[in-house]
């Protein structure tokens, strides 16, 4: 019998085919090589987003600050190379991380030690995050021509054929693929999710574990906002705003269980390429905006009624004659 | 194998005839009968899968038959949902009872069906009312207005038998009523059997424990195998040949022979104090020597145990592995010293649903499979072939999902995790509550297996019959402090029980 993820990522993947079918007949342009690596290096941000979301989710966790921790990390990023325009940006890179990582473990820390929710935490630390930037940018933007070239250059760069940023999410991809199946960091991801009653008898601290998966997401974050703010040239308050609902819907629809302990990597990316795709294509096809919010949420209602019924348990085996059959 | 009947009786208020439940590729029930009377007890035997939680599903209206007749006094009648039955007067008191936390008394026992004012509002004094008068005659020792939260559980038991009654019920359902209460809790449950027998319901009391269904039952049935086997009076029956039925086969009840010497001194427990659970624990335990600890329910067996492991913390006391002092201050560090628990819930609190067997199997050993930091799928899936053949666990595939695993081989799962962390100590918590008769003798056998490979056991259980038949030594616990240490002759059920209750001369009236 074949595990059902794997084949919940193959309904997945074929339903991004179809709609890529489906575009092209009307418009075969959007379906050439290049273009589709556009799309892809569009939709990097969020694969990145979406897998730091997928490891808070699995531990039975939501992070709703991300998209204000990437706004409040590409405004540090941005006021610091306006201010040391000299800094490599390695070094800037690594101090998104950092401070993206600090904030996400300010939030794992009230989970873990205080307690609270971690829909409330986190709602808490986005409007937080949110009020900082305004307080450190003045309510100001910091423009295109303030930054140094490099800062901006960087995901642009084009290696082996695909711009950094794209690079960046696909080595994100990898690193996650090899954490989430080799180690014990990753596998006590599962457990805390899937039972946190037995992982506490098994040893796992589930309140350091689910702390570890914020400081993960939020490092993620905070290298999303430096790429985001370099790439489009710009910062402000409100950049990204709202996106932290467009992660959740991605990791949603890439079949990962809201209430934790069931997902892939695989799932998060199809699921983030998934809304990648119908962001890019609809327009192509003349296809209204509107029509794309209505698209995306009834792909993560149709995701959730796919998955509550695949994952609804089977009768019990009871007679003897039907066991043999099985 | 002879098949019983019983004579036909008119009488009956529920009739079910050849009933029949499939579900997708599995039949869970065939043409199976039962037949309940009016002011008696039927007790519905089986093992666990038997068909009995599908039978209460199917008279509670939760699933439709698929075949065969359902009679109320004769008339046939479908349920097509919870509520016909209700109406037609079937009502179940769940293992786990279904009521409201933060609602009242009277609120749990009319939700859904409360007096009305003639404004269509909800009549709050008619309907404390009567709730007073239901409680009154149950004998509940609580007013109606009592949040629900403040009861105990063998409390919560009455509000939901009030609830019962509140609408009328004909025919009351008990699935394991029993389970969770203590000795006098129990007493109090049968005395109440007794009130609702003679108010004429018929009840159907379904329950693992043969000593209940011979004290309170008058008719029994046996299901196996999702099929019927055999019903009749109690008093026609004894309870080898009901066992018999039950499992096809003559079970013997004896426990595993253990004859092999107890070593050295492996764990020394000092002075286990919490501020309000338990005080000044004090034992040692020695190499292949199981430890029985008894207790009624909330006497701070488990509450004590789960200090020790580290997930609570206790205020005072210390202990001796092989010798060292040690200080546990969490699992990982129980595990690390070798001590592993496996609780009582194992549902809850064992597999990790997700995870494919190896995994869960391997999940307290990772530190053992894995090399620089990365897991060794390899190294992972021997260790977890190792213990599954070592516990003959039957799965297609060790990568499959455990959630496909039945309840007994999920156990197995769970055991084969913890012996996987070679521990030299291993505390089962109620290691056999709610299994069947032969699932019970494979864990004692399992047990006595291990204890005669060297490795110590702390067995806390309920269960007096287990506690004599498994343990070298017993500590009985009462009110969060040990009563008393027992060995060999000293162990017997009326001891036990004194001690447990805190009753000093001896009385005529103990457990059987």
């Amino acid at each position: 019998m074949m595990r059902f993820i794997p084949v919940r990522e193959a309904i997945l993947g074929s339903a991004i085919l179809i709609l890529l079918v489906l575009v092209a007949s009307r418009f075969s342009g959007f379906v050439a090589p290049s273009n589709l690596a556009n799309v892809f290096n569009d939709t990097a941000p969020l694969i990145i987003l979406a897998l730091g979301q997928m490891v808070v989710i699995l531990t039975r966790c939501i992070d709703l600050s991300v998209a204000a921790n990437l706004a409040l990390t590409g405004m540090a990023a941005a006021m610091i190379n306006v201010a040391m325009p000299g800094l490599p940006i390695p070094v800037i890179i690594a101090i998104a991380v950092l401070m993206g990582a600090f904030m996400g473990a300010i939030n794992g820390v009230l989970v873990w030690k205080l307690s609270i929710p971690p829909i409330v935490v986190t709602l808490g630390t986005m409007t937080i995050f949110r009020g900082i930037i305004f307080l450190i940018s003045d309510g100001k933007w910091v423009n295109s021509h303030e930054m140094s070239a490099a800062f901006t250059g960087f995901p642009r760069t084009v290696f082996l054929g695909l711009p950094v940023l794209s690079w960046i999410a696909i080595f994100t991809v990898i690193v996650f693929g090899i954490m989430m199946a080799r180690t014990q960091f990753g596998r006590s991801i599962f457990a805390v999710g899937g039972n946190p009653h037995a992982a506490v008898y098994t040893g796992i601290n589930v309140g350091k574990t689910q702390f570890w998966a914020f400081v993960v997401a939020g490092a993620l974050a905070g290298l999303t906002g430096y790429l985001w703010v370099a790439r489009y040239a710009v910062a402000y308050v409100d950049i990204a705003g709202g996106f932290e609902l467009e992660v959740v819907a991605a990791c949603v629809i890439g079949g990962i269980s809201i209430a934790g302990g069931i997902g892939s990597v695989g799932g998060a990316v199809l699921g983030a390429i998934f809304l990648g795709v119908v962001k890019n294509a609809l327009p192509v096809v003349n296809i209204s905006p509107f029509w794309q919010l209505a698209i995306s949420g009834s792909a993560i209602l149709i995701a959730v009624a796919f998955n509550a019924r695949s994952g609804r348990a089977k009768g019990r085996i009871i007679l003897k004659s039907a066991e043999a059959t099985q | 194998m002879t098949t019983h009947f019983a004579p036909a009786s008119p009488s009956a208020v529920v009739s079910m005839d050849l009933i029949t439940k499939t579900f997708p590729g599995v039949k869970a029930l065939d043409q199976v009968k039962l037949d309940l009377y009016p002011g008696q007890v039927t007790a519905l035997v089986g093992e666990n899968g038997a068909g009995k939680s599908t039978t209460v599903k199917i008279l509670t209206g939760i699933y439709q038959t698929d075949g065969g007749t359902i009679r109320i006094d004769g008339d046939p009648v479908t349920f097509g949902s919870p509520n016909d039955a209700a109406k037609a007067g079937i009502t179940a008191i769940h293992q786990e009872t279904v009521l409201f936390d933060e609602l009242s008394v009277a609120e749990n026992i009319y939700i859904g069906h409360a007096p009305r004012n003639r404004f269509g509002l909800i009549d709050t004094a008619q309907m404390h009312r009567n709730a007073a008068k239901l409680l009154a005659d149950i004998g509940a020792p609580f007013s109606s207005h009592t949040q629900l939260r403040e009861l105990g559980i063998a409390n919560k038991h009455l509000v939901a038998i009030a609830r019962a009654l509140s609408v009328d019920a004909r025919v009351v359902i008990m699935d394991e009523p029993t389970a969770a209460l203590s000795h006098k809790e129990i007493e109090e449950l049968y005395e109440l059997v007794e009130t609702l027998k003679a108010q004429g319901k018929a009840i159907l009391f379904i329950s693992h424990k043969f000593d209940e269904i011979f004290r309170i039952a008058d008719r029994y049935t046996v299901f196996r195998d999702g099929g019927f086997v055999g019903d009749g009076l109690i008093a026609d029956i004894t309870e080898g040949d009901l066992v018999t039925m039950m499992v096809g086969r003559s079970v013997d009840q004896i426990f595993p022979d253990r004859d092999h010497d107890v070593g050295e001194e492996v764990l020394k427990v000092v002075g286990y104090t919490h501020p309000t659970e338990f005080a000044d624990i004090n034992f040692e335990l020695k190499r292949g020597e199981i430890l029985g600890f008894y207790g009624l329910v909330g006497a701070g067996r488990s509450e004590f145990m789960q200090a020790f492991f580290g997930i609570t913390k206790p205020s005072k006391g210390l202990c001796r592995v092989n010798g060292d002092i040690k200080v546990i201050r969490s699992p990982a560090e129980a595990v690390d010293n070798g001590i592993v628990y496996v609780p009582e819930d194992r549902g809850k609190q064992g597999a990790v649903i997700g995870l494919p067997i190896f995994q869960n199997i391997t999940l307290p050993s990772l530190g053992r499979t894995s090399r620089n930091g990365f897991l060794q799928l390899a190294e992972e899936f021997k260790l977890a072939r190792e213990y599954a053949e070592r516990l003959d666990l039957r799965a297609a595939s060790l990568d499959q999902d455990i959630g496909n695993l039945s309840g007994g081989n999920q156990q197995k799962v769970v055991i084969a995790k913890w012996l996987a962390t070679q521990p030299q100590v291993i505390i089962l918590d109620e290691p056999t509550k709610g299994i069947d008769i032969g699932s019970k003798a494979a864990v004692h056998e399992f047990m006595a297996e291990l204890a005669a490979q060297g490795l110590s056991v702390i067995m806390v259980s309920s269960e007096i019959p287990e506690i004599i038949g498994m343990s070298d030594r017993v500590i009985v616990m009462r009110d969060g402090l040990i009563a008393s240490e027992l060995t060999g002759d000293e162990v017997t059920p009326e001891i036990l029980v004194r001690h447990a209750a805190g009753i000093t001369t001896p009385t005529e009236s103990v457990a059987q």
